[in-house]
């Protein structure tokens, strides 16, 4: 396959009346990348695939793919394929008729359609199940028997509403490996809908995160997670430990924060706001929980905070420790399960150390949970 | 007691469900079933004088059923050929109003079920209000204005389409009209209802695979609202079929329903054997076309009641 076809979207604006959904969008995904937008509900990332797919007109901007304007061209004219959050299976056509409809539309006749039908099957592990209705299916091989439907159209781009989100979790877990793999395998740009972190790390090249109609933060997932460059794309993306406080001084890329509550703490400063934080401004210091370490009072590293041990909470893989720092000051400390118990030390001050690289230091702004 | 009969008992309390239940069975065996059977009877029977009815004239007889085909005993003809040809033309002109008022009445529906707002609701009313007049009224008013003098005559003659009123009367076109006017609701509301419940996504998915307009109401929209449409369409059939004051009112003179033959049987010839067996021979010929019809398109019967 080729190197797939990019996607563009420029100065893109997309409003309701008087409502912004998205504000200007600049986006560029590389052909061939498994991209997600990844944002709370109702933050415009459907609408921004209904505006790649063709089913809306934006306001003002474009969108590019494969650098051809889409302006004025319909849904049915694009080189895409989009993939419902519901699916959107035809009820009334056995699994092999769904997955040939795009065939069906331009003619072909039903023994090439059968014989494609076979291919795709196999290629989604269904073989043989073609005659089936889809309601006799599961849930997760309707999934990707509508993953067989978009790839039959042969689209460059393929468009997903959140596919994921009716499946239980372990299927869910088996299917973003799944669609990966079938990613791989087609090598065609795949542009992803999310509002679960976990999918969008975990399949992504690139992931943008958006807030509000506004795209916070492009990058890959590792991008995202260890250097978010604002602070909602920092508390909506996995969990976080957040101080607020002004800065006190700044010190090269680090940062010393007077914060509220826990002193002075010294942070890395994300590098997108490198040179942009200066004496004095409110600020955010983000740590997660996994970042820190427990140590008994006074047996401290050069970083930590001091809180009391709360409660813990056992997730299974990780556990969790709740403290109270200074001014009933909250914080979350995760650590592997490895059959440890702190139930004893209840009550009990302890020194939550960190690596100042680990400390992520940003302009104060709107976190995901407010 | 039958298990579903202690259920439905348990759920409802001895009280109301009996009165329910006795409602129902008062509904279908006192006012459909022994009326029926009792026509079925009658339609079995010679035509006699009172004092003479369970003489020993009145035996079973298959006198009236062969008169519709043969005509009277001795008759010209050898075929009852005007009964008949009446008959048929009853049958053909009902299927065609059903299938012109489909056409009609499949694009509304679909218009209404997908489209929001509340502009919905005042088209809605206005198709539903014109149905509180009597259906009579309703007829008149056609007969105005399809009549010589008519309104529609006015404007056609007025705008200089014809030089001379036309008869729309004596061609029967307002008496198509009427019928498919008279029956639009019961065609439009099954398939508003099942093309309402149809996933917005069905559609945008055929038409992100490219697929006209024409095709997506061929493979998804149609498929999907069958069952609306052939209940509307036995609904409309069966009530065109059966009508009478519409071919009454707006029929031309030289056209008769077959309706109106029976009509005529019961109520000027004073001959109710004669009448219902015409009756009976609509019905079962309606119903039998009706499940041909089914099998043809494979509904079931379970669809119809959607």
């Amino acid at each position: 396959m080729s190197a797939g076809v990019g996607v563009n979207l420029e100065n893109l604006w997309i409003r309701f009346g008087d409502f912004v959904a998205v504000r200007d969008a600049n986006v560029n995904i590389n052909g061939g990348d498994f991209f997600s937008f990844l944002g709370p509900s109702g933050c415009g990332k459907t609408t921004i695939l209904r505006a790649v797919s063709g089913f809306l007109e934006p306001s003002e901007g474009n969108v590019l793919i494969g650098g051809n304007n889409m302006k004025g061209i319909g849904p049915n004219k694009r080189p895409t394929a989009l993939i419902f959050q519901n699916l959107a299976l035809f009820p009334l056509m056995k699994v092999w008729e769904n997955i040939t409809f795009s065939m069906e539309i331009k003619g072909a006749s039903a023994k090439e359609r059968r014989k494609r039908a076979d291919e795709l099957l196999d290629m989604i592990a269904l073989t043989g199940q073609g005659d089936k209705l889809p309601a006799e299916l599961s849930g997760g091989q309707k999934q990707r028997v509508a993953i067989a439907r978009a790839l039959c159209a042969e689209p460059d781009v393929l468009l997903l509403d959140e596919p994921l989100s009716a499946l239980d979790l372990k299927l869910r877990q088996h299917m973003r490996s799944e669609l990966r793999e079938i990613q791989k395998r087609v090598g065609i740009t795949f542009i992803y809908i999310t509002h679960d972190q976990g999918e969008a790390l975990t399949m992504s090249d690139n992931v943008a995160v958006m807030r509000a109609g506004v795209i916070d933060q492009i990058g890959d997932g590792k991008t995202i997670y260890n250097d978010p460059s604002t602070a909602f794309a920092a508390s909506f993306v996995g969990e976080n430990n957040v101080f607020r406080g002004t800065v006190k001084k700044v010190i090269g890329n680090e940062v010393m924060i007077n914060t509220n509550r826990s002193g002075d703490l010294m942070a890395r400063i994300s590098s997108n706001n490198v040179g942009k934080m200066k004496e004095g401004d409110d600020a955010m210091l983000f740590i997660r929980p996994e970042a820190f370490s427990l140590a008994p009072l006074g047996t401290q590293g050069d970083h930590f905070v001091t809180a009391e041990v709360h409660k813990e909470e056992f997730e299974g893989n990780v556990f969790n420790i709740f403290m109270e720092g200074e001014g009933g000051k909250e914080m979350k400390v995760s650590l592997p399960n490895l059959g440890q118990s702190f139930e004893s030390h209840r009550g009990e001050p302890m020194t939550l150390e960190y690596d100042v690289h680990n400390a992520v230091a940003l302009p104060a702004g709107v976190l995901a949970t407010e | 007691m039958p298990r579903f009969l202690r259920e439905y008992f348990n759920r409802n309390g001895v009280g109301l469900g009996s009165v329910m239940l006795g409602l129902v069975l008062f509904w279908t065996i006192g006012l459909i079933i022994l009326p029926q059977l009792s026509m079925l009877d009658f339609s079995f029977r010679p035509n006699l004088p009172p004092p003479e009815i369970g003489g020993p004239k009145d035996v079973y007889t298959l006198e009236n059923y062969k008169y519709l085909i043969f005509g009277p005993e001795g008759g010209s003809q050898d075929y009852n050929a005007v009964d008949l040809k009446v008959f048929y033309r009853t049958l053909i002109a009902a299927i065609l109003v059903t299938l012109f008022n489909l056409m009609l009445c499949y694009p509304i529906a679909y218009y209404l079920a997908q489209t929001k707002g509340n502009h919905i609701r005042i088209l809605a009313l206005m198709l539903i209000i014109p149905y509180w007049i009597n259906e009579i009224l309703r007829a008149f008013a056609l007969r105005i204005i399809f009549g010589e003098t008519g309104v529609l005559n006015n404007l056609l003659v007025g705008a200089g389409v014809f030089d001379t009123p036309f008869d729309f009367i004596r061609n029967d076109i307002a008496l198509y009209a009427g019928l498919g006017y008279a029956y639009i609701l019961l065609m439009i509301f099954p398939i508003y209802n099942v093309i309402e419940s149809l996933d917005r996504n069905q559609i945008e998915a055929a038409r992100d695979m490219g697929a006209s307009w024409t095709r997506i109401h061929r493979r998804v929209v149609i498929p999907y609202a069958k069952p609306g449409i052939s209940s509307g369409c036995t609904m409309v059939f069966m009530l065109s079929a059966g009508a009478l004051a519409a071919p009454q009112i707006l029929g031309g003179p030289s056209s008769l329903w077959f309706t109106q033959l029976i009509y005529q049987q019961f109520n000027d010839n004073s001959d109710w054997p004669q009448g219902a067996a015409y009756a009976v021979v609509l019905l079962v010929t309606c119903i039998l076309l009706v499940l041909a019809l089914m099998r043809v398109f494979k509904v079931n019967m379970g669809d119809i009641g959607k």
